[in-house]
């Protein structure tokens, strides 16, 4: 219910967004365009019509996936975003594990040498990791692995390797919280009472971590994990445009710079709708790993 | 340890801030002074540096050691209005939320939910690419869009305060309702809001300079730091250090105010 309101919401505001700037058959029509020309653009793409009707021919037809014709690429806005679209989350998703595979073993260890060194420099490390503006991070890695190492392609989308820099890139933005998280997760579970019984059990060190402490400590993970690369997918527009790889994000870049405003409508709709999914799967991801949880 | 922390992150900020404030005092040359003749010249810890530019000069032959300083203008002067404005928006929020509960809270959630489900790079991109880029819009759009954090623990702490001593106290006593929220409530939540302050502000001066170096942020020539690496992107490969210098003045003064942030935290106690 919640989540259709938001959707509703996003949906109106991502309209209201591209309306704010004035006339928009002025800009799609362009400097040198004539009174004629300006008048056309109008009525061929219905924007003529009163804005309410606009409004609602839009919010019925993007209902169904139809987000009308790119100005700029003469192709359908769906098209576009469905082609680019698999570039995007594979780089949210490649970055997304390597930010669970750096994160989780960092916060364990943190938590398991809890007040030592290993628990501060892990502590360092995570904010160290949240001051860094990731696209300068990209530009660093490009001269130094892709120039003076020449281990991985620079720009592009190809092959595999393209995706290795912006996903180590992306992953930076997400390591710190997971790494806390984890930690405080794993502080607070290997404090409690079934933890000290597993230990009067004699059960060894490695299932005392992993399956008891773990398995409590990785719920809000998994939640924030999702949650993540929701915003992950979000920021990826600043990533893909340093890299140049052709996902949503750089779309969209190119369609803002390009004042292309049915494609930059649909993105901002669409990412929004995959974040409100995402969190909606996070809860059902919980309440299957938490039995306390199903209702 | 933890003090340490504080005090590195206080340091850090008020040096950036007295560079800020100084630079038109301290800065060798004027920041917008263009020299072709003298482009790319090289920093000092480098060969055949000139000293009249310790830091060398960008593509346009502008001192880039004079650029840095203003640059921290540009940034802390978004960061801190964006805190501002976000601040306002987000702490009545979540003051309102948590203080009345029911109807109003249920309104205050749902706007919190639908802002986190808006991309804020992605819409912050698009309304500069719309209006035009301004260092003004890029404010307002920021306080617009990262009010969540200060609203989320607004409501929760104000939660926990409400039910205390001292404000049954101050009904009793007959003070009226926004007697009670400004004097008696927003009073003993500040220093956690505090703490969100310190990131918010961290985090809008690195999407300040995400959005320049994407071309969307403030306008050239102001020498904002995302938009001094933006523009030395095109030499990186040759001159490095056009954008290690912007870019770890960048780092450091994210790092010292999320320090500071932390430190706060530890002294608060709480979990912001």
């Amino acid at each position: 219910m919640l989540a259709l309101l938001v959707s509703l919401t996003v949906l109106t505001l991502a309209f209201t967004l591209t309306r704010l700037s004035g006339d928009l058959a002025i800009s799609i029509a362009g400097p040198a365009a004539t009174q004629e020309d300006v008048e056309m653009v109008r009525r061929a793409y219905g924007l003529d019509r009163p804005l309410l009707q606009q409004f609602f021919s839009w919010v019925g037809r993007a209902a169904v996936g139809d987000f009308g014709e790119s100005f700029f690429f003469r192709a359908r806005v769906s098209d576009l975003i469905l082609e680019r679209m698999p570039v995007t989350l594979t780089l949210g998703l490649v970055g997304l594990c390597i930010a669970l595979v750096v994160s989780i073993p960092m916060g364990i260890l943190a938590a398991v040498r809890e007040n030592t060194w290993v628990d501060r420099l892990v502590q360092l490390v995570a904010m160290l990791g949240q001051a860094m503006p990731g696209f300068w991070l990209g530009l660093i890695m490009m001269i130094f692995f892709g120039l003076q190492l020449g281990w991985l392609p620079v720009s592009g989308t190809g092959s595999w390797e393209h995706y290795v820099m912006p996903g180590m890139v992306l992953a930076f933005s997400a390591i710190p919280a997971l790494t806390r998280l984890t930690r405080s997760g794993m502080i607070q579970a290997l404090g409690s009472d079934y933890i000290r019984t597993a230990r009067a059990k004699g059960l060894s060190r490695f299932s005392i971590l992993f399956k008891h402490a773990l398995r409590n400590a990785a719920l809000p993970v998994v939640s924030i994990a999702s949650v993540q690369l929701g915003f992950m997918l979000g920021g990826s527009i600043v990533i893909e445009s340093v890299f140049a790889l052709h996902g949503v994000g750089f779309l969209a870049w190119e369609s803002i710079t390009k004042n292309d405003f049915p494609v930059v409508q649909a993105v901002v709709l669409v990412l929004a709708c995959i974040y409100i999914a995402l969190t909606l799967a996070a809860d059902m991801l919980n309440a299957l790993l938490d039995p306390r949880l199903r209702g | 340890m933890k003090k340490a922390g504080l005090y590195v992150g206080l340091a850090i900020l008020v040096l950036v801030a007295l560079a800020a404030i100084l630079a038109p005092w301290i800065a060798p040359h004027d920041p917008y002074a263009q020299d072709l003749n003298n482009r790319l010249a090289v920093p000092f810890w480098m060969e055949g540096t000139n000293p009249a530019n310790l830091l060398g000069t960008d593509q346009l032959g502008r001192d880039y050691l004079s650029r840095l300083l203003y640059g921290a203008r540009v940034s802390l002067i978004i960061g801190v209005l964006t805190v501002i404005v976000s601040g306002v928006i987000g702490i009545t929020l979540g003051v309102l939320g948590g203080f009345f509960g029911g109807r109003v809270d249920d309104v205050v959630l749902f706007l919190i939910t639908t802002r986190l489900a808006i991309p804020v790079v992605l819409v912050a991109l698009a309304v500069v690419g719309l209006f035009g880029s301004s260092a003004v819009l890029v404010v307002t759009v920021l306080g617009l869009l990262l009010w969540d954090r200060f609203a989320v623990v607004a409501r929760s702490t104000t939660m926990q305060v409400r039910g205390l001593d001292y404000v049954s106290a101050a009904w009793a006593a007959g003070c009226s309702t926004p007697r009670i929220l400004l004097s008696e409530i927003l009073p003993n939540i500040l220093s956690h809001l505090a703490v969100v302050a310190t990131l918010e502000m961290a985090l809008a001066i690195l999407l300040e300079a995400s959005l320049s170096f994407l071309g969307l942020g403030v306008p050239p020539p102001l020498p904002s730091w995302g938009l001094m690496i933006a523009e030395g992107r095109d030499f990186m490969f040759f001159s490095a250090w056009v954008i290690w210098i912007p870019g770890i003045a960048l780092f450091v003064l994210v790092l010292g105010i999320n320090l500071l942030g932390d430190g706060l935290r530890d002294l608060v106690g709480g979990r912001a």
